[in-house]
């Protein structure tokens, strides 16, 4: 059973605003570890300008992998990584915060500059409007052991956006995080993608957090890693609690849930073949 | 929190106190001879009779002591840092840094000894026993900076070099003031060894010496009063490390984290 492009009757509200080639695509890619694992194989997906995208799908469907890719941190196996004229800055926010236990706030904000050169006198204002954007004025001299999780994750947010990058690549940033402080960091972070108009993708295995923040998800099974649904959240953003109450929220989890229960049919299907 | 580390300070003292008195006042009761075992009294006395002879010494071990450790920081970071950046250089040359840590320096002073000048061969000694811990706890620091943050580098373009300055480098430094701990405490056994080994008198004689002498002698107080020396040494080292651990580590490392807060 292929479900590669499934049929979507909103698949073409969020495509329609989008006129112009997607700004990354990836087609026929496969990608083999040295260790003989296939995280991804046959996996064909765009990434649109502008827009909020989830992977989403259960662990070992090659989701991180994707971003990887995207960062240029790893290379294909097979198949073919295009982008729309040159590649953007990017900025990546991983599973943990991973920030240098050894230096303060700034500093790690500062990192991204001061390896492309910058003086800490250069980069003083964009560390501290990074610092604004994610809420944490008056933190750039404490150090990451002092501030708890959903601080250090703005922290490492922050560092990610102070390049100014056009594409936002964010690895299950949230997964570690309590429900009322993930809550507050999807609000903050939807506003945030808002206010800057970067492109975001997000690793989730939340069926409710990507149907809360996307424009679309591409639904993923593994053994091997690969995109079977495509689904449209047709909403504008920013989203509030009146769009978490709606019906339209409740049909689209419940749409997204069928189609993420496929996707796991199929990865055990492959997994006995 | 302030109460309790009174009490830190306070318990051991009155332990030491108190053993010092059982000492004392048992060869005293038993009527002990001082040459078999001498009073707490007497080893002070033997200590303050012979301070500047043993003053000397102690400076002697102390500075060779220290030198062979600062020669070991340099050497074991330094290789430490090749073995990282250069896989190939670590597999020819870790099977020798083994042979070295492996074979005992009591069976390696006396070959020394017939090749280098006394304190050079003392020296060289207690370099080699200081330098493996160092070395290898670098080696291990270096190679445990997260990954993630590697590839953050990766993803910014870092340079080699700037990636060994501002991540592996800081990464390190916990396991890096482990091994100087390890082998601070090492490079003093490693001088006496070595000193006993070579059982030099005169000007340039260090502690070890001292007791070798003082046991010919049959002077069991100076004997004890030597032991003091060394062992006091040894607490100075190690309480030097661990105050420059706490300073480097206090803001960042849970290792130095105050507890109880």
């Amino acid at each position: 059973m292929s479900l590669a492009v499934a049929a979507d009757p909103d698949a073409g509200a969020a495509g329609a605003a989008v006129a112009t080639a997607p700004l990354a695509s990836l087609s026929g890619i496969a990608k083999t570890f040295a260790n003989g694992v296939t995280a991804l194989s046959g996996c064909d997906m765009d990434v649109r300008d502008g827009e909020f995208l989830s992977l989403l799908g259960p662990s070992g469907c090659g989701k991180s992998t994707i971003l990887r890719l995207l960062a240029g941190l790893t290379q294909p196996t097979r198949g073919e990584l295009a982008w729309r004229g040159v590649r953007p800055e990017l900025g990546f926010v991983f599973q943990e915060p991973t920030l240098m236990p050894w230096s303060s706030v700034f500093a790690n904000v500062w990192l991204p500059l001061r390896l492309a050169g910058q003086s800490r006198r250069t980069a003083e204002a964009r560390v501290m409007e990074a610092l604004e954007r994610v809420g944490l004025n008056g933190f750039a001299k404490v150090y990451p052991r002092e501030l708890s999780g959903g601080m250090k994750m703005r922290v490492s947010i922050a560092r990610a956006l102070v390049t100014r990058p056009a594409m936002l690549l964010m690895d299950e940033p949230f997964a570690a995080l309590d429900e009322i402080t993930r809550g507050k960091l999807n609000d903050d972070l939807v506003a945030l993608k808002c206010a800057l108009g970067a492109t975001v993708v997000f690793v989730t295995h939340s069926v409710y957090e990507s149907v809360y923040l996307s424009n679309r998800i591409l639904v993923m099974a593994a053994h091997p890693g690969r995109v079977v649904t495509e689904i449209s959240v047709p909403a504008p953003l920013p989203r509030n609690e009146e769009f978490r109450l709606s019906a339209a929220y409740a049909e689209k989890c419940r749409q997204t849930s069928a189609a993420l229960r496929l996707a796991m049919n199929e990865s055990i299907a492959d997994d006995t073949a | 929190m302030m109460a309790s580390k009174v009490l830190n300070i306070i318990l051991p003292g009155t332990a030491l106190l108190l053993a010092l008195a059982v000492w004392e006042g048992a060869v005293r009761y038993y009527s002990v001879p001082h040459y078999i075992l001498p009073a707490p009294s007497l080893v002070a006395t033997a200590l303050v009779e012979n301070w500047v002879t043993l003053f000397r010494s102690l400076y002697v071990t102390l500075s060779i002591t220290i030198e062979a450790l600062v020669a070991a920081v340099i050497g074991g970071v330094a290789l430490a840092i090749l073995f990282t950046q250069w896989r190939v250089v670590e597999r020819a040359l870790f099977p020798f840094a083994v042979v070295l840590q492996v074979t005992p320096i009591v069976a390696i002073a006396p070959l020394l000894l017939i090749y280098l000048g006394t304190n050079t061969a003392v020296l060289t000694c207690a370099f080699l026993v200081a330098f493996f811990p160092i070395l290898s706890n670098t080696v291990l620091g270096l190679s445990s900076a997260d990954h993630n943050l590697l590839d953050l580098f990766q993803l910014y373009g870092a340079s080699r070099w700037k990636q060994l300055l501002m991540l592996r480098l800081p990464s390190a430094l916990p396991y890096f003031m482990g091994g100087l701990r390890i082998g601070g405490g090492l490079a003093l056994i490693g001088a006496i060894v070595a000193e006993i080994a070579a059982g030099s008198a005169g000007e340039g004689a260090g502690l070890a010496y001292r007791i070798v002498e003082a046991g010919f002698r049959q002077r069991i107080p100076v004997m004890f009063a030597a032991l003091v020396l060394i062992s006091a040494t040894g607490i100075i080292i190690y309480l030097a490390l661990a105050i420059l651990s706490h300073l480097l580590l206090r803001r960042w490392h849970d290792s130095e984290r105050e507890r109880g807060t």
